[in-house]
């Protein structure tokens, strides 16, 4: 179609920077600037901080910083206030995952075989994910408050002390407020994976007889394995970096630290306090702890 | 009885690929019911701050979830303006998620655009340090980031300190990847020996074509920083630089014990905060699939 005699395009550049060996390297170069600089270099200076004695200064200000070893993560190991909050952080995880799974799952599947309302239902799960988690708080203070909704609606039953200023139960209301919020973005994942189970498969299991039970079980649940695993993966991240909901439903991980997480540990010690060399060193434990945790998790869900 | 033999009918024309055939209607009912339980649990909560954010005492009855009309007020929205300046906060949190768009759709369209469709040296290399880079949780930088951002830069209570952190969304850049990457490249060949230059190529073909992915990209990345919490709570201390996130946990953790119905203006700044995010997506659900999202995620 295009002859040889078709009228060239300007060149307004000069031709060496319009090859794909130059521009490429120009194209991505902001990106990889950020990349270093948002993420690589500040994870080098927050392992470099936790092994010094580090503190705030004046901009420009020349101190030293000497290297103190193991010193902030022995302080760290041995503040009950951290160990709270990462055995708290552990209740939350197993009470948030294996729900996430289990009701996104169900959910999706649900919603994959419906044929109307569809939309209705995908805008209605996601709705909460898609809010500021500032502003759902606010409901659910107003929602389990000591004389909130649900205590009305409980009556007798409502817990004592309620909910959220309650040592037993202020973390797993906690929980149970993550799981609601994110759970519309994993149906959404779950619904991608429910496309990729071939259809063949359900027709033969309901050849042999299975039910809607037994083929959900022998073929739905293996069939998204992988949706699952990144299911698992990426709600136990995002729930060890637990921060805005006991700041704020808990007042800042009330009642006595029962709700308290390593993130807001981090905030307290290293920017109220003014330590960012204990909150490193907090940091790093919390990232070794989730790679460790999101490792077994892969183990376990990869081999059966 | 008519339209069961018109069931009947359908159903023995109908192939068997289809489902609908093993499916009987009491299975059909427990999805939908499930499916119901399912939005009002997630929906409740929503219209339950609406009602909140009107009532002129609060009412946590059951009763008040169905408020009378002479209880109903505007006078939440009046004092939580009065106590955070709804204005300010709300140019505040756009100008925040301005930036973040404008520079997510500039720089990740080049990254993505190169990522895809040129050929250079270190291309691998970069992608697979992108993919790494995911794993490092945000909160670990939070501390070293605050010290460069805040106390070496200088950019406390500074919108460029806001925005630099969340300025290039991956999960966007991704997209526009996975989007360049479902182009034909004869459709660029064709365009290159036609002697367009690179830069031209990428303005006048590639971008008109990956529109749907702009619109996608656009939507995800307002979610951060609109809705983000944590980084803009550390870096303003100035309530007028604040964003209406910031501005509104301060005022539900200090001041609400003073006002007359603290749930009522907590849930009155809580409905003007969800209300731009919620308006955009209802627009825009179509764009916001799980396949989108899912080719994102799988990379």
């Amino acid at each position: 179609m295009s002859s040889v005699s078709a009228p060239r395009a300007k060149r307004w550049l000069p031709a060496w920077l319009g090859t794909q060996a130059t521009l490429g390297p120009l194209f991505i170069a902001p990106y990889v600037i950020f990349l270093v600089a948002i993420f690589a270099y500040p994870l080098g200076f927050a392992i470099y901080m936790s092994f010094h004695d580090y503190f705030f200064t004046a901009p420009g200000a020349e101190v030293e910083r000497p290297f103190v070893g193991f010193a902030n993560y022995a302080t760290v190991l041995a503040d009950p206030a951290v160990r709270q909050s990462f055995a708290n952080i552990a209740v939350f995880l197993v009470i948030n995952v294996p729900l996430t799974v289990a009701l996104s799952l169900v959910l999706a599947t649900a919603l994959n075989g419906a044929i109307r309302f569809r939309t209705f239902f995908r805008v209605s799960y996601y709705v909460p994910y898609i809010t500021a988690s500032v502003a759902v708080v606010g409901v659910w203070l107003f929602l389990f408050n000591s004389r909130g909704l649900v205590n009305t609606l409980l009556g007798p039953l409502a817990p004592d002390p309620s909910w959220l200023i309650n040592e037993r139960l202020a973390m797993p209301t906690i929980a149970l407020y993550v799981t609601w919020k994110g759970l519309g973005f994993y149906i959404l994942l779950y619904l991608a994976a429910l496309q990729n189970v071939p259809k063949e498969l359900y027709e033969s299991a309901s050849v042999d007889g299975a039910g809607r039970w037994r083929s959900f079980w022998a073929v739905t649940v293996p069939g998204v394995r992988p949706a699952t695993i990144l299911v698992v993966i990426l709600s136990t991240i995002t729930g060890a970096n637990l921060f805005t909901e006991p700041y704020l439903l808990t007042g800042g991980g009330g009642p006595d630290g029962a709700s308290s997480s390593p993130v807001l540990l981090m905030y307290q010690r290293g920017i109220e306090q003014g330590n960012p060399d204990i909150a490193s060193a907090i940091g790093v434990i919390l990232v070794i702890a989730i790679l460790l945790v999101a490792l077994i998790q892969r183990r376990l869900l990869d081999e059966r | 009885m008519a339209t069961l033999t018109r069931d009947a009918q359908h159903v023995a024309t109908e192939r068997p690929t289809s489902r609908a055939r093993k499916q009987p209607t009491w299975q059909s009912a427990v999805r939908y019911i499930l499916l119901l339980v399912g939005a009002f649990v997630f929906l409740f909560p929503f219209y339950y701050m609406l009602i909140g954010s009107l009532q002129a005492e609060p009412d946590s009855t059951p009763a008040g979830a169905f408020p009378s009309p002479d209880n109903l007020t505007l006078h939440n929205y009046r004092e939580i303006d009065q106590a955070i300046d709804l204005f300010r906060s709300l140019i505040n949190s756009g100008i925040f998620t301005g930036g973040v768009i404008c520079s997510t759709v500039v720089f990740g369209l080049l990254a993505g655009y190169a990522l895809a469709q040129l050929e250079f040296r270190g291309r691998g290399m970069v992608f697979n340090a992108m993919l790494l880079i995911q794993v490092v949780p945000f909160q670990l930088l939070l501390i070293p980031l605050y010290v460069l951002i805040a106390r070496n830069y200088g950019l406390a209570d500074n919108y460029l300190g806001m925005i630099l952190p969340f300025a290039i969304n991956s999960t966007a850049v991704f997209i526009f990847r996975q989007y360049f990457l479902q182009l034909p490249k004869e459709l660029f060949d064709a365009a290159r020996i036609d002697g367009a230059s690179e830069l031209a190529i990428l303005l006048r073909v590639a971008v008109p074509l990956v529109k749907p992915a702009l619109l996608t990209a656009v939507l995800l990345t307002f979610i951060g920083p609109w809705n983000e919490f944590l980084w803009p709570f550390l870096i303003t201390k100035e309530a007028d630089m604040q964003p209406l996130a910031v501005s509104l946990a301060n005022y539900m953790n200090a001041v609400a014990a003073r006002a007359a119905n603290p749930f009522g203006a907590i849930l009155a700044g809580a409905c003007v905060l969800a209300a731009p995010a919620v308006a955009l997506f209802l627009v825009f659900q179509r764009h916001f699939v799980s396949t989108n999202l899912g080719s994102s995620v799988k990379g």
